[in-house]
This record gives C-alpha cells, structure tokens and sequence, in this order.
C-alpha cells in the first residue's frame, strides 16, 4: 500500500445493516474529490453469512460508475496498489455497522457516577446494555453471576475507582465477572474492557484476561468523581467492537487487513469526522449528525465542550423497528400523517417492515408512513441523548435542542426522501432545532467514509466536503418566543446579489421560505418581534451572509416544542400546507 | 442482485443441521430415523448457581479458607454436604444449602451449579441421521413438502394435518376448535383473538399454522405450550396461495412436523413445517441463494399487493420512479391475475 502522505485514490467502504457502500476519492486538479459511490445489499445475513460478498458486488458497482477496475478478476482480490494499466487504488479504508448490536454487560461502583458512565461509554457504540453490576446492587454474588450468565454478553465493560482511590470495592464486582466468565464455555467468552482505576490494570488483566475472549484498557472513564473523561476509551471501545464482530461476522477479519487494521464502527469515525468539522468551523460553533439507519439512529454533536456521541440500536430503522412502538404509540406516529390512516394500520405497517427491513415504501401513503417512523425514531432519541449532552452548552431554553450552527442529516429515508422539501421537514419536525442552523445532507452516507479517511489523508475530507459531497438543504431560522398564535415574531429581509430583495413577517404558527438558489449569495437581514430569540438573546437582530441551497431560507415559526393540534382535520391541513410550503 | 429466497415446496429434499449452543452428548446415532419432538442431544448449561464464600462466613483469609475446602470441582454434593469447618472446641460447619455439582473452588469460596435441568436438543424435524457432529448435534435428513413462514413462537411438535381454513383468507373463530380437533395440527387462517389461541391449547392442539396474526397476540403467541407458524403476516393477510395449495393437498397426513423457531436473518433460521412424503429417490435440495432472474416466481411483501405471488418478467437496468416519487432498482411482475406491476426488487422475494 502507497505511503499515506502521498495517498491519490482512497476507496472508502462502509458496510451497513441494509446496505454495502463502496465510495472512491480521488484527487482531480490537485483537489481530492468525491468521485462516485457503488452499492449493493450487506450480505450479512444468512444464508451467505459473509460481508465479503456485499462489499465486492459494491465495488463492481463502483467499477461499473467509473470505468475503472479495483478487482483482480484472476485472483479475485483487491488491487492494493496502482497497477501499470491503472487499476486499483492507493488506499483503502473501511467503516461496518453491520451486524446485530453487542450485548453489553456494565459494571460499575456507584450507580450514578462510574455506572452511568459506563453506559454513555457502552451506548456510544452499536451496543445494547443487557445487565448492569454496581455495589448498589442487591442482588447476592450468586445471582449476578447467574445475571451475567443469562445476558450472554458480548462485551463486559468494567468502570469505577478514582485514580488513587481504594480499590476493595472493585474487588469483589471483578471476581463475580470472573466467575461468570470462568463458567462461559471457551467460544462465548466474552470481551472485558477494563476503563477503571488505573492501578488496577495490572491486576484486571491477570485475573480476566485468561477468562476472556480479549481483554482492553483505558484510561479510566471517571478519574475522578467530578470528571467524566470518555475520550480515550471510546477510541479503544471502537476497536474492541471490531473484535467482536470479528467473531460474529465472516469476512470481518480480511477487511480489516485490507485497510491495514483501521476497520472502526461507522459511529466512531462519524464522530471523529463531526469533531473535526466543529473545530474546522470554528470556535463556539456547533455541528449535529443524525442518521436514520437500519441498524441504529445515531445522533452524533461537535461542541467546543468535546464530542458526544450516541447509538440507539432501539431505534433502528431495520428489523429490530417494533421496538419504536414500546416507546411511543401509533397515535403519535399517524400525528405526523398529512392523511387519515387508522392506528391499526400504523401497527401492521410497522410489523410488516420488521419482518422485511430492507424493503421500501412503494406507495404515497408507505412513503409517508415510512418518514412518520422515521420522525418518532429520530424524535424520541434526540430527546434521549438531550439528557447525556454536556449541561453547559448553548442552548435557548433547557429541553429543547442546543444551538447547532450545522446540522447534517443522513439515512436512507430522510437522504432518499423524493424531494428536498420531505427530507428537510423530517428533520424539523424531529429535532425541532433553535436559532439558525444550516441543514445539510448527506446523500451517500459519505460522513462514516471521511471520518475513516482521515487517518489516511487529513487534507481529503475537507476538500472532499468543498467538492460538493453533500447536499445544501437550507439555511433555517426558528426562533424561540412565548408567544400567541399568529402575533409577528420576526421579520426577515433577503438581498440577492441581483439585488432582488424578499421580505416576508414571520407569524407565531407559521412557516416561511424565501427562496435563494444554490450557488448563490444573499444578505439576510433578522429582526426579532415580541421578544423572540434566534440565537443572540430576545429581540436581537442578526445580519449574515447566506449560501444558497435546495430549499433557500427556511423561516419556521411553529414554535419550540412543536405541538401539533389534537384537531384531526386541521392538523392534516397544516402538515400538507407546510409540506407545500417547502415544495412539496 | 441477490435475491432472498423462502421455500414452498410440494416435495424437495430437506436438511437440517441441529447444533447445541455449547458441547454437550449427542444421543442418537447414524441413520437413526427421528421425529420433530425426539431429544438428539442434551449439554448442561446451567444459568443457576449457589456461591458459598467461606472464607469471608469463617472470617478467615482466602487461602486459609481454600485449604480447608474439602470439596473439589466436579464433584456432586447434596443438601447438607459440609463444605468446610474450622478447628476449635466447637468447631464450625459451613454446609451445602442445595444440591448440585461443584463448579468452582478457589479464593475460598465454592460454586454449586444447582440447575435442575439439562439443555435438550430437538430434532425439530423428522427424517434420518445423515451425519453426527460430535458434541454438538446432528444433521437429519427428510423428504417431503416444505413450507417456510415469517413467524414463530419457538415450540416444535409433530403430528397429523387437519385443514380447517376453507379458503386462503379464512379467519379462525373460537367456536370452531372442539374437541375433535385434538391432537391435530391445525391450518387455520387469520388469527385476531386470544380466546383462539386459548381454546386451542384448551383442546391440546399438536399445533397451529396460521396465514396471519394480530399483532397484539404476540406476546400471548409466545407463551402457548403447542407451536405457532404464521406464514404470512403480523397483521391479516391471506395464506400465500402456493402455501395454501401445499398444506390443503396434504390433509389428514400424518407426522407433520412443525418447527416454530424464530425467524433470523443473521442465524438463516425461519419457522418450517415439513409434511414427510413417500419416495424412492431423493429429490433436488432447495436453492438457498439466488439473483434475480427473469422467468422466477416472486412474492410481494409489501403495498400496493402485499402477498401476491407473481412471475418475475423483466429486470430494467435504469432505475425506476415509483409513483411516491422514489428512484428505485425494480422490475416487473405479472400476477397470477395478468396484471402488470413495477416492483422494488427489495420488496420480492423468491419462492422456491
């Protein structure tokens, strides 16, 4: 493989529940460049059992786009290098979210403090938390073992113990999971990642790792009762689940030796990639992805206070759906529907896409069903991680979403969405975000792919992103006022360079667009009426410069929280006017 | 593009491979001739243990406890055993509080698995021991009429066929399980109540094959001592008609089995019925893996025709523009009706 500062092309796969990605950058006119994208279905399943075979019918589908050949058709293998005919590719770097979530046990001293740290760090990655020890435990030794045992662990994560603190109480947690351990048969034992008191490493890994099928550390997640420090571990954690799936997934092992051992979880590179974007932005900016996936919704933000990271397997889009239903009900999901559709209809849906979770809507009313469950599943977990989100972050009013000055959306039902209008609407009506935020798509599900190319080449997913990646939605203004139904609460001015200008007073229940074309700038001129906030305190104006994108400006006046009206018909009424607003 | 295929077949060759989850003892042999509810191999993989920790009881050191342990590990100790005691001029007994098998012994504590009950394997079809796998189970071998579902509530049973369901979009009522139904495995329709469900176990049905049901019954599905295949839909749809046809020729036959494992696309298992079939010679294995191809029989999963059975015509290259407006790859299918219709290819499946 080519050295990684003069890297050319980089072939980015990424490997999802439903769908097997293969993305080539290449360098044009001394820019890297998003050159095309190659998919297929994941092969992860049964009865082939094997990513292998997703990942090559992608990159035949990549060599069909580009002409160019990244297979060796006689021995059937990657082409590494660039070969004398041109074949090939430089670099190769991969992502996977395939796969079931691990089952993660979580240990920890107290519940509140290295227990509930434990369970950001386990839930920062495609994991679902089957048990959890702490020494608030009631539960005699017996039965936590017995407890382990029953939730068949992928993964046991073991927090607690301040950095020179005492360490008896971990003491006895790490010899019930050893026990537990010692009483797996040899091919079910778990991983065990040690993110503890550091002095205990040493002693961890003398007693678990003989019982394990692996065993990791890191710097302790909670050195101290005040200080919660997840960056190290959650590095470690990323490499740990690829052991993991390593073991659950065939072709795991040769991908990784493919990208030189720098396989990571889709999340894990999405963060890195959103982190250097909020720093690329600059300081106090903000940046928030969201994906819709098969496997899992995960939210993923970029704050000057550090990166926060989430995975909601609960609330994947794939077969694990029904579970949406445990944590809202079909009412609330046929709110969001511009027709009348009977709740029982809603339920049959929504188990008929359990049974086929790689099949797609092929009606109007599918479709809109499908984005209604697209909405509760993104809804419901970003009012969850509201909850994990660092305290003093910007925000305008505390349970509703912080200020975000980016927010990128990916996941095939909001990026497939047939218009930009349905696709942006998704996104509101879910995050119902604050201020003003530039609304981005990620059509290729490129995010994973760049945050895993930076470890080849720093410089390609920044120019990547200039190169047009992704698409520009619209610029969003929603401001945040207590206010009556229908009182102005912001009037807007904007000046195109032709020197067109569109007003428009925005209208506490209303929805505004002042269109302005991609490619193009304009001024847009913000004042604030009856006190409205838009992100620099209650009734200040703002005067920016703004891009051109799909959509123009978005000016969205239904007030934060959205709550829609119990009235049936006039609800339906309000959904089809808004989706006509953006275009329908 | 790779095509998932479900099975419903009037009479193919059909082979199980049945593993335990851990090594146990497989108890059948080489050609042995099994039923679905046969037991072909048992393993202890016990989630229930008794932790005594005698050195903290005697509040002594670890090792001080370990040596006077007089227990080893894989012995088996009833209720009463005395584990260790000190010395002393009444010296103390820490005993066994219940019976099991040591597990464990270090640290000064003993672990006691004291599970009652082994893993057992079914064979969860009937047939022939075509291959032993030591330690982990067998792969057995049948002939006859397979039909996959979408559904299952974990149970395996055998028994004789008894079509009830008139019609492929029958609803199964309460009142139309009597007595004379015991002991069958019933192919009923829509299932929309629990008294349904209630009255078939009420009656000790050997099983119940269902096109559809509701939802809500899941749970209650799932708690039925008897098996459950649903081979359509969670929510009402009609049996499948290829389906329907295979079950109803089959009526009154004997030893059906009924898998009612869960359906899992990452493991490949599905929920099966398998109705044994005379032959003299082994007919061709089902295809497992398929591309879609023109000329193949299809299923569709989802609206605008959720369930109709088709045959696939033509597999455009450009993508397609659905009527909601969304680019898909598709292709065309002609029901059985001689309409035409614009598939995702993602919402077909291959019946064969």
């Amino acid at each position: 493989m080519a050295s990684v500062i003069d890297t050319d092309s980089v072939l980015a796969l990424d490997i999802g529940a439903a769908t097997t990605r293969a993305i080539l950058f290449d360098v044009v006119e001394g820019r890297y460049r998003f050159v095309a994208v190659g998919q297929a279905p994941s092969s992860t399943h049964a009865p082939l059992n094997d990513l292998l075979s997703g990942v090559s019918d992608a990159i035949s589908h990549l060599e069909q786009i580009t002409g160019r050949t990244f297979i060796d058709n006689q021995t059937n293998s990657i082409l590494t290098s660039i070969q004398a005919d041109g074949s090939g590719v430089d670099a190769i770097t991969a992502t996977i979210s395939a796969g079931p979530p691990l089952r993660a046990v979580i240990a920890g001293l107290l519940a509140d403090v290295s227990l509930e740290s434990a369970r950001k760090l386990a839930t920062s990655t495609y994991a679902r938390i089957v048990e959890s020890i702490s020494i608030n435990d009631p539960r005699p030794a017996e039965e936590q073992i017995d407890a382990i045992l029953k939730a068949n662990p992928d993964i046991i994560i073991i927090a607690g113990g301040t950095n020179g603190g005492a360490s008896q109480s971990l003491q006895g947690i790490i010899e019930n999971i050893g026990l537990a351990a010692y009483l797996m048969p040899q091919d079910r034992k778990p991983l065990i990642f040690f993110v503890g008191n550091r002095e205990k490493d040493a002693e961890v890994k003398e007693i678990l790792e003989p019982l394990s099928s692996a065993l990791y550390t890191a710097p302790n997640i909670r050195p101290s009762i005040e200080k919660e420090d997840l960056n190290a571990a959650r590095k470690e954690l990323a490499r740990a689940v690829v052991e993991v799936k390593k073991m659950q997934l065939r072709g795991v092992d040769e991908i990784d030796a493919w990208t030189g051992g720098y396989l990571l979880p889709s999340i894990f590179t999405e963060g890195r990639i959103i982190d250097f974007l909020s720093q690329l932005y600059g300081a106090q900016k903000s940046v928030l992805s969201v994906n819709l996936g098969a496997s899992a919704t995960t939210i993923t933000a970029g704050f000057d206070e550090g990166l926060f990271s989430q995975a909601y397997p609960q609330f994947g889009m794939g077969n694990n759906i029904v579970e949406i239903l445990e944590n809202t009900s079909t009412a609330a999901i046929a709110n969001w529907l511009p027709m009348d559709i009977s709740p029982e209809r809603v339920n049959d849906y929504v188990y008929a896409k359990a049974l086929y979770p790689h099949s797609i809507p092929a009606t109007k009313d599918d479709l809109f069903l499908e984005q209604a469950l697209g909405r509760e599943a993104l809804r419901i977990s970003i009012q969850r991680s509201l909850k994990d989100m660092p305290a003093d972050v910007p925000a305008l009013k505390s349970g509703l979403l912080p200020l975000f000055d980016v927010i990128i959306g990916g996941g095939s039902i909001i990026s497939n969405a047939p218009t930009p209008g349905q696709s942006l609407l998704i996104l509101l009506d879910a995050l119902q975000p604050v201020g003003i935020s530039t609304f981005i798509l990620d059509p290729n599900n490129l995010l994973p792919a760049l945050g895993g190319a930076t470890v080849i080449n720093s410089l390609l997913p920044i120019q990547a992103l200039e190169t047009g990646a992704f698409s520009n939605l619209a610029t969003v203004v929603s401001p945040v006022v207590s206010a009556r139904y229908g009182v102005n609460i912001l009037s807007a001015s904007l000046t195109r360079a032709d020197k067109s200008v569109s007003k428009v007073e925005l209208k506490q229940g209303g929805f505004e667009v002042l269109p302005l074309k991609l490619g193009e700038v304009g001024d847009l001129s913000l004042l604030p009426r009856n006190r409205a906030d838009i992100g620099r305190g209650p009734g200040k104006k703002i005067n920016m410069k703004v891009g051109g994108s799909a959509l123009g400006v978005v000016l969205d006046g239904r007030g934060r929280p959205l709550e829609l009206t119990s009235d049936n018909v006039r609800r339906r009424d309000l959904i089809k006017k808004w989706l006509w607003s953006l275009g329908g | 593009m790779l095509a998932p295929v479900i099975h419903q077949l009037a009479l193919t060759t059909i082979v199980r491979k049945r593993l335990m989850p851990v090594d146990g003892e497989v108890i059948v042999k080489l050609n042995q001739k099994v039923s679905a509810s046969d037991v072909i191999g048992e393993a202890s993989f016990s989630q229930s243990h008794h932790l005594i920790d005698v050195a903290r009881m005697l509040n002594i050191k670890a090792n001080q406890a370990d040596k006077m342990i007089a227990l080893k590990v894989g012995e088996k100790v009833e209720e009463g055993t005395v584990v260790a005691s000190d010395k002393g001029l009444i010296p103390r007994k820490i005993k066994v509080q219940h019976s099991g098998r040591v597990v464990a012994v270090g640290g000064g504590q003993v672990l006691i698995d004291i599970s009652k009950r082994d893993y057992q394997l079914k064979a969860g079809i009937s047939g022939e021991v075509i291959e032993i796998i030591p330690k982990r189970g067998a792969v057995i071998q049948e002939v006859g009429a397979l039909v996959q579902g979408v559904w299952g509530n974990g149970k395996i049973a055998r028994g004789r066929l008894h079509v009830l369901a008139e019609q492929t979009n029958a609803i199964l009522t309460p009142s139309q399980l009597d007595i004379s139904l015991r002991s069958l495995v019933i192919l009923a329709g829509y299932c929309q109540d629990a008294e349904s469900l209630k009255a078939a176990a009420d009656i000790t049905v050997r099983g119940l094959i269902l096109s559809s049901l509701h939802p809500s019954l899941i749970g209650l599905a799932r708690k039925m001592p008897y098996p459950i295949i649903v081979t359509d839909a969670l929510g009402k749809q009609p049996m499948s008609p290829t389906a329907y046809k295979i079950l109803s020729t089959n009526n009154q036959r004997d030893n059906v089995s009924l898998n009612a494992d869960f359906f899992s696309r990452h493991k490949g298992t599905r929920p099966e019925i398998v109705i044994p079939l005379p032959q003299n010679s082994l007919p061709p294995e089902p295809i497992e893996i398929d591309q879609f191809k023109a000329g193949q029989t299809v299923r569709i999963v989802r609206a605008p025709a959720t369930g109709a059975v088709g045959t696939l015509i033509d597999l455009p290259a450009k993508q397609q523009i659905l009527p909601n407006g969304l680019r898909v790859t598709a292709g065309e299918v002609k029901l059985e009706n001689g309409e035409l219709l614009m598939v995702p290819l993602v919402n077909l499946e291959v019946l064969g």
